[in-house]
């Protein structure tokens, strides 16, 4: 994709530089505008968030008066980061860990074999993906409580599984339909057994794919607010949802302890994003679903 | 190892087979149970719980809902928010769009638009209640500038949730769109451009009709995003008045008066309304492909 991109820029920049009206060029200004201006916003909001952090005070000026870290420990020992962060990672590495086992299999299967009722089961994963989680997230919160898993971390994995597996399947089907076929049919007939045949030969094949897979899902359930709010208990939470709470609750807390705490998510975020960028394009976060969606 | 099985089990397991169903396919059972038990039987089950109310008869919770302009209301507001927002953030992804397509280095900025959608709303939110405030850096901007002499009030209203709409859903929006503009061909425009078509003929004529099915299925994921948004309405909005969306309805009936019933009818409710709009944008989409081609409108 990147490649046609790069193509489309040579061929039609040629003509559209020869003849340049002035239309032309405060339309290109006015668009770039547009994305420079929503860029500053975004960049201040979050440089706001970090800057409020390490302020010792800050009213009425445009930066605070001084620079201090006394808030990360006061957020640190008020939220009780550390077991908030202890149930973060258990939840994200668990979901990670499920998708991956019941996700990739099940897009082996989709993408190596057909069978009637292969578009149905398509639809039954592509629906998680489309409908937003605050609409399936209420009733599934009642159906987890009434069964006694609500308010526990078992109930949260679950719920946070109901997209991220389809995400993981959705993804890994186009990574296996590019593996051809014959690698396995050889090894085959060589000799191997299925456990071989998948430790010798799939597994190395599909770690690329699955690495990328499983980081997006890693990035998308610290991330993911909705589902885990619904569910979560009081030792459940994570730290999105904990912030949500010490964010609902300002007034009770300085609003810097809670900007600290805000840091301290992002720091968690991106470190894992950064990782996830290094395999994965950026638009893949987004774009999956529809390109699977497409045809 | 088959050997020793009696015939009719060969032959029903060979018919099975040649259907498409082996070992190899049975790998789907888990990830279809699981989304069986986890997200179709919860649907159904919510389903038939909205015909269960605390009290009164089998539509009772519709009814209520329906009478009560406290939860009716919640559906004309949340559209107030969630039409406008997606169709600002797709005029405004479709040029974008289109100049970042000529970009060499796109990575960096899909990079850093990437970033709010990473984050969630959660954060957009704590960071836009420092933001916007009325000692903000956007209004302290505005006020060095002249524009305006005395803080906007954008916070705890309309505007906070329609403003972190914009930060969260345009970058979404824009990747989508984005994905569908460089999955053109581009030997199409340059024929255009070749048989002498300007820039703006060749968007009329070449581009926006095969965008148009993408578009409206970009417009149908951006919408059902922004209908259902929570954290951000009550965090920047005014929860009890102009931003009670109907997901503050939902979470309301369902956690605070513990009335899971009344909660699911409103769930229910909900997913029928994004289902009527997205199904009404598909069903426009197909009459504009049966149309006139040069209608060239978007």
């Amino acid at each position: 994709m990147a490649i046609s991109a790069f193509a489309v820029s040579d061929a039609t920049a040629a003509p559209s530089m020869a003849a340049k009206p002035l239309s032309h060029r405060l339309w290109v200004t006015a668009v770039w505008t547009l994305i420079g201006f929503f860029l500053i916003n975004l960049i201040a909001m979050i440089a706001a968030v970090i800057t409020s952090s390490f302020a010792s005070r800050w009213l009425r000026s445009w930066l605070p008066e001084g620079a201090t870290t006394k808030w990360y420990f006061s957020a640190w020992s008020e939220f009780q980061l550390d077991d908030v962060l202890v149930v973060t990672f258990q939840v994200v590495f668990a979901v990670t860990a499920l998708s991956g086992l019941i996700g990739v299999p099940a897009a082996y299967a989709m993408a190596r074999r057909e069978f009637p009722g292969k578009k149905l089961i398509m639809l039954l994963f592509l629906l998680p993906m489309l409908v937003p989680p605050i609409t399936y997230g209420i009733p599934l919160a009642t159906v987890l409580y009434r069964s006694g898993l609500g308010g526990t971390m078992a109930g949260v994995i679950l719920a946070n599984l109901v997209p991220t597996v389809p995400f993981v399947i959705l993804v890994m089907i186009p990574f296996i339909e590019q593996i051809d076929p014959k690698i396995e049919a050889a090894a085959r007939v060589f000799g191997a057994s299925t456990l071989r045949l998948f430790t010798s030969v799939l597994l190395p094949l599909l770690l690329p794919g699955m690495l990328a897979a499983l980081l997006l899902v890693l990035v998308r359930t610290i991330a993911m607010f909705e589902l885990t709010f619904l569910v979560a208990g009081p030792t459940s939470q994570t730290l999105v949802v904990a912030l949500y709470y010490a964010v609902f609750a300002a007034g009770v807390r300085a609003v810097q302890s809670i900007d600290a705490m805000a840091v301290i998510y992002m720091a968690v975020t991106v470190v894992w994003l950064i990782i996830a960028l290094r395999f994965v394009n950026p638009a893949q976060i987004v774009t999956r679903a529809k390109q699977t969606k497409a045809h | 190892m088959s050997i020793a099985v009696d015939d009719e089990h060969i032959s029903t397991r060979m018919r099975l087979r040649a259907r498409g169903w082996d070992g190899v396919t049975l790998l789907i059972l888990p990830a279809v149970a699981l989304m069986l038990g986890l997200f179709i039987y919860p649907f159904l089950y919510g389903f038939w719980l909205s015909f269960q109310p605390k009290a009164g008869s089998l539509f009772a919770n519709y009814a209520r809902f329906f009478a009560d302009p406290y939860l009716y209301e919640t559906v004309a507001k949340t559209l107030w928010i969630a039409v406008p927002v997606t169709l600002l953030n797709l005029l405004a992804a479709i040029p974008v769009a289109f100049r970042v397509r000529l970009m060499q280095r796109q990575r960096w900025l899909t990079t850093l638009l990437v970033l709010p959608i990473t984050l969630g709303t959660v954060l957009v939110a704590e960071g836009l209640l420092n933001y916007l405030g009325p000692q903000g850096w956007l209004n302290r901007t505005l006020m060095l500038f002249g524009i305006i002499s005395s803080p906007v009030k954008l916070l705890h209203n309309y505007w906070g949730v329609f403003l972190s709409l914009v930060i969260t859903g345009f970058p979404f929006t824009f990747l989508l769109t984005l994905s569908y503009v460089t999955g053109i061909d581009p030997a199409l425009e340059q024929a255009a451009a070749t048989l002498g078509a300007k820039a703006a003929s060749r968007f009329r004529h070449i581009f926006l009709p095969l965008l148009v099915p993408g578009l409206a299925i970009t417009f149908c994921l951006s919408f059902v995003q922004a209908f259902s948004v929570f954290p951000s309405a009550v965090l920047l909005g005014a929860p009890a008045g102009p931003t009670r969306v109907i997901s503050i309805a939902a979470y309301q009936a369902a956690f605070e008066e513990y009335d899971y019933s009344l909660a699911s009818a409103i769930a229910m409710i909900m997913g029928f309304i994004q289902l009527a709009i997205v199904g009404g944008v598909l069903a426009l989409r197909g009459l504009f492909y049966r149309g006139p081609a040069g209608g060239g409108k978007g």
